[in-house]
């Protein structure tokens, strides 16, 4: 049968427009608007999916994003939530988490077993013997869990978009609603954000408040929607609050991060459920959801029915139901004075003082035990009354939705009148309005959504509201010998679970919430949470205010993946000459977000061999734009370089390189490259590629630190640079620039035309004894290097990429910093102690080195050669062995097709460091192979 | 995500700064023991408070101070070195 109701001012349907879909294997009809729980509530269905636990069967709850023991999956999708997924036309769902289908689903036997499953038992069953978890986590691993993920479901990119505002209204209730407008009018730009599919919150469906149904409403949506400076966002939940008021709006489409001056947090507050035995047979609802159902969808929530009151708005959802048709077989107050005379119709049957003791029923609710009772929990069963009926709407309680207030550093407190945690203090630039601030009624919301908006603009308000005095019962939870009386459906926890786990000494409510998993399940507590508080306050003999509440981690509500996942989008950096590799069968390798390439040609080996051979016996090209390459101007340049290198800078000459090393505060070796001095008050200063970033912020901050005047440029982008080496290159040079390259052979710099280009030559001898490093503005290097190409084709010229340099400065006996040193490696150990001048006052690391100086070497970087090479090399980083004990390590090995023999460095004990001496690598095979300590560079080597 | 402050170009999100480690002095080099150069060099305060901090604002280049609170990991104020 179907359950619709006629046609009503307000809702939220169309129908019009209607469509089928299906829900494990079966065809319903829904109208445009409906969500699954809606639609298929309307139909009759009362089983709409299982817990998590016991499999029991559960219907409509909350209808407010909240039924997690209502989730479809969809074939890509797991996890949907019933109770706000729109329905549309052929969708095709299955209930989540079921063995046999959602009806029949034969695990429910679990709940025969629940007596033997108490709380904390999973941590303590399977633990012993430990042979047999591995049998158990088997089993528990596929009955655990929810939606079953399908791993071949489409990638889904969705947007990320960032907006700022002058204020963020979290929530599009009355309070929200109205915070929104009284800000905009005061000039500022608002966004205003809510879950639902339209604005309103309880003005949408608790139509007994205020002005009568909609018209309150209506004029609001109105003016929010005539105001340009508000930007209204539905289906959107505000997720997390992070530092300085960013929070991300989770939408259907994606997510916006929403970065605002001012946070108004009027989310409301989740109707709290009442604690008896099968409490979650299908029928028994939250009053809101029985409102919802009625207003939003049109539907009859259930043909004869209960309310459970505890609070005032009891009343209400009494007049809401009979307006609905529905048969109101009796209102069951848990408080013990009779309701105001004349308040609902004198026909319908109150309870005072009862409670609901038991709910009966197998797959969905047939009737209620009502029995007196002392309003601890406790139930007079000798005056029992049975009520036959299939709905419960349960009015007991309220928590707020103040996750984001406790995200951003609000301290809350139990306000006793209200029955409520509201806010004790706000972080700036945090307001809270409405329900979540304990203010209840549309007037008063309405006032305090005003109050919040005025304050966050720093405009004083003369209204103060108190929270509500309308109290709610504080102990809506009745005792029951034979349990399933649920506190948290997520988990399916009952109130002895609690009890057992004060027994326990799990009685603090983090301990309580980690043992039980009370609010641990996908609605983090939202609905579990406060009785939990008040069994715990109560267990303990204390105030609610000393138990405290946990704080809702950001998400505070599941947030899809694909909604968090990034785009994959890694930048890459090629040198102007990238092009022309590419066209010369260059193979790439990546030296940090740069490509450089590694070879050129089809097989490696070979291509390497080529290269190397190419700078030894006539010349070679290798792309260096990547290298760091900075002008430092000003008088105090020479200074500058003095305090930050170890070498002499203010002596060098006009047209002269000098190697440069860079140590840190400790007299580590952090970087090394070249000074060339082009003019009296100008240096051009390379550092090493992967260091180029940061020797250039640490150059930086050293001259904001030591104020002298020097301005320092960066041009490692904008400048481009190559590197000629061989017997052929002056030649090569010589026949493309009038400069005189012999004058500059011995460690020169010189500006000067390179193939009619405006370039600096450099005399940098890393790979080749004789080898030019040439700079150019990135636009100029290609043409230079393409009439290098074309002189050397005739004479062997070939360029080479980083393999070989790596093997041709192995064979010039050249470390690397960070390859041939580590984050510990001092200039004494890599034999540097000819780069650091002697006569300094200070340098970076200099005092460092004083200390150092004083103590013994442990240990020195030496070069090698293996007289009996085993077929498989010993890898970088094998151990050097010193009568079995570690001295060292090897840093780069390599066979030399120059040298023809196998050559490397490695750290050695100092004592052993003599060339001709031997030492002993432990291969990875395991074996011991020996080695030769050799003279740098390696005889032969130079060309 | 949070906001800093940059001297030249105002508050900007934080992942476009680099931490540059506390702001030290560092004692005579010419003068001071060895113990007193390692513990600059090495030591760091651990204690709560407001902090004098090196950061560095990446897409300009710009290094500065900001005085941060490590308890509430509120920013008081951030200033070129020298212009405090």
């Amino acid at each position: 049968m179907s359950y619709r109701l006629p046609q009503q001012s307000g809702e939220w349907i169309d129908r019009n427009l209607t469509f089928s879909f299906s829900f494990e294997g079966k065809t319903y009809q829904a109208c445009n608007g409906d969500t699954v729980s809606s639609a298929l509530w309307a139909s009759g269905v009362r089983v709409l999916g299982r817990s998590f636990k016991y499999h029991r069967p559960r219907g409509v709850l909350s209808l407010a994003n909240h039924d997690i023991n209502v989730m479809l999956e969809n074939g890509i999708d797991i996890n949907l939530r019933a109770d706000v997924l729109p329905v549309t036309a052929g969708m095709k769902l299955d209930a989540v988490n079921t063995a046999g289908g959602v009806v029949k689903d034969y695990l429910s036997v679990l709940g025969w077993l629940a007596p033997f499953l108490p709380a904390g038992f999973y941590y303590k069953a399977f633990h012993r013997p430990r042979l047999l978890f591995p049998f158990w986590e088997n089993i528990i691993r596929r009955m655990a869990g929810l939606g079953v993920m399908n791993p071949k479901a489409p990638r889904l990119v969705s947007p990320k978009t960032n907006l700022h505002c002058d204020v963020l209204v979290v929530g599009g209730g009355p309070a929200g609603m109205n915070a929104a407008l009284v800000a905009a009018k005061q000039g500022a730009r608002v966004i205003l954000v809510d879950e639902n599919a339209r604005l309103g919150g309880t003005l949408g469906y608790d139509s007994s408040s205020g002005l009568g149904p909609g018209q309150q409403l209506e004029q609001l949506c109105e003016e929010i929607e005539a105001h340009a400076d508000i930007e209204v966002h539905l289906s959107s939940y505000a997720a997390g609050y992070y530092a300085d008021h960013l929070l991300p709006l989770i939408g259907p489409e994606g997510m916006a991060k929403v970065r605002t001056r001012q946070l108004i947090v009027a989310s409301g507050a989740y109707e709290q459920p009442a604690v008896f035995r099968n409490n979650d047979l299908p029928g028994i609802m939250l009053g809101s959801a029985a409102q919802r159902l009625i207003q939003r969808y049109a539907v009859k929530p259930f043909e004869r029915g209960v309310v459970l009151a505890g609070n005032e708005q009891a009343w209400r959802v009494a007049l809401d139901l009979l307006a609905a048709g529905v048969e109101l077989a009796a209102v069951i107050d848990l408080r013990m004075d009779p309701p105001p005379a004349g308040l609902i119709p004198p026909a319908v049957l109150v309870y005072s003082g009862y409670c609901i003791y038991e709910a009966v029923g197998s797959s969905g609710l047939e009737g209620v035990w009502a029995c007196p009772w002392d309003g601890q929990g406790n139930a007079d069963q000798s005056r029992a009354i049975y009520i036959p009926c299939d709905g419960i709407a349960m009015s007991v309680g309220w928590a707020p939705a103040s996750a984001l207030l406790y995200q951003a550093g609000a301290k809350m407190k139990y306000d006793e009148d209200c029955q409520q945690f509201v806010p004790d203090s706000l972080p700036p630039g945090v307001h809270a309005a409405g329900r979540v601030n304990g203010i209840y009624g549309l007037a008063d919301s309405l006032a305090d959504g005003e109050r919040a908006a005025l304050g966050a603009l720093g405009l004083s308000s003369v209204i103060n509201l108190l929270p509500a005095s309308q109290a709610s019962h504080p102990w809506p939870l009745v005792e029951h010998p034979k349990a399933k009386n649920f506190v948290d459906f997520d988990e399916d926890l009952q109130l002895k679970d609690f009890a057992t786990a004060a027994q326990e000494g799990f009685n603090n409510i983090e301990l309580m919430k980690r043992f039980t998993t009370v609010g641990m399940g996908p609605s983090q507590g939202k609905h579990s949470n406060m009785n939990a508080i008040r069994v715990l306050a109560r267990l303990r003999d204390e105030p609610i205010q000393r138990v405290g509440s946990t704080t809702a981690r950001p998400f505070f509500h599941p947030v899809p993946m694909g909604h968090l996942a990034g785009r994959s989008f890694h930048p890459v950096r090629h040198t102007p000459l990238h092009g022309w590799h590419q066209q010369h069968e260059a193979s790439f390798t990546y030296v940090g977000a740069w490509q450089r390439p590694a070879w050129y040609g089809p097989d490696k080996a070979t291509a390497i061999v080529n290269e190397v051979r190419a700078v030894r016996h006539a010349a070679g090209l290798i792309d260096v734009g990547t290298l760091g390459k900075f002008e430092l101007r000003g008088l105090e340049a020479g200074e500058f370089l003095e305090r930050f290198y170890t070498g002499h800078f203010l002596q060098q000459k006009i047209g002269t390189t000098r190697y440069a090393l860079l140590l840190d505060e400790s007299g580590v070796i952090t970087d090394d490259g070249v000074v060339a001095r082009l003019a009296e008050d100008f240096y051009y200063v390379t550092a090493s590629t992967s260091n180029a970033a940061a020797v250039y912020r640490e150059m930086t901050r050293c001259l904001q630190l030591w104020g002298l005047e020097v301005t320092i440029v960066n041009l490692t982008g904008s400048y481009a640079a190559f590197n000629i080496a061989g017997p052929l290159s002056r030649q090569l040079m010589e026949g493309l620039t009038t400069a005189d390259l012999k004058q500059i052979s011995n460690g020169g710099a010189i500006e000067t035309q390179v193939a009619g280009q405006q370039a600096r030559v450099m005399n940098v001898r890393f790979v080749s004894d004789l080898a030019y490093e040439v700079h150019a503005p990135a636009q100029s290097i290609l043409s230079i290097w393409q009439a290098l190409v074309e002189a050397g084709q005739s004479c062997g010229l070939k360029p080479f990429g980083i393999d070989a340099q790596r093997l041709l400065r192995l064979e010039m006996g050249h470390f690397i910093v960070g390859h041939d040193t580590d984050g510990l490696t001092h200039p004494f150990e890599a034999g540097l102690d000819w780069a650091l001048a002697k006569d300094k006052t200070f340098y970076i690391g200099q005092r460092s080195l004083k200390i150092k100086a004083n103590k013994p070497l442990t240990k020195k970087l030496v070069g090698f050669t293996l007289p009996h090479p085993p077929a498989n090399l010993p890898d970088e980083c094998t151990l050097v062995l010193e009568q079995g004990r570690i001295a060292g390590r090897v840093t780069s090995i390599a066979f030399s097709p120059t040298l023809g023999q196998v050559i490397g460095l490695a750290y050695v004990a100092p004592e052993a460091g003599i060339a001709g001496k031997r030492f002993v690598i432990r291969h990875q095979d395991g074996s011991d192979v020996a080695a030769i300590v050799s003279k740098l560079p390696f005889s032969g080597a130079a060309a | 995500m949070k906001l800093l402050k940059c001297p030249v170009n105002g508050l900007r999100p934080i992942d476009e700064f680099a931490y540059g480690g506390e702001l030290r002095e560092m004692p005579d080099p010419q003068s001071c023991s060895d113990g007193e150069w390692a513990d600059y060099v090495f030591n760091r305060t651990g204690a709560p408070g407001v902090k004098p901090e090196w950061w560095y604002h990446i897409p300009s280049g710009t290094w500065f101070v900001a005085e941060r609170n490590t308890v509430t990991d509120m920013v008081e104020r951030t200033y070129f070195r020298g212009e405090a």
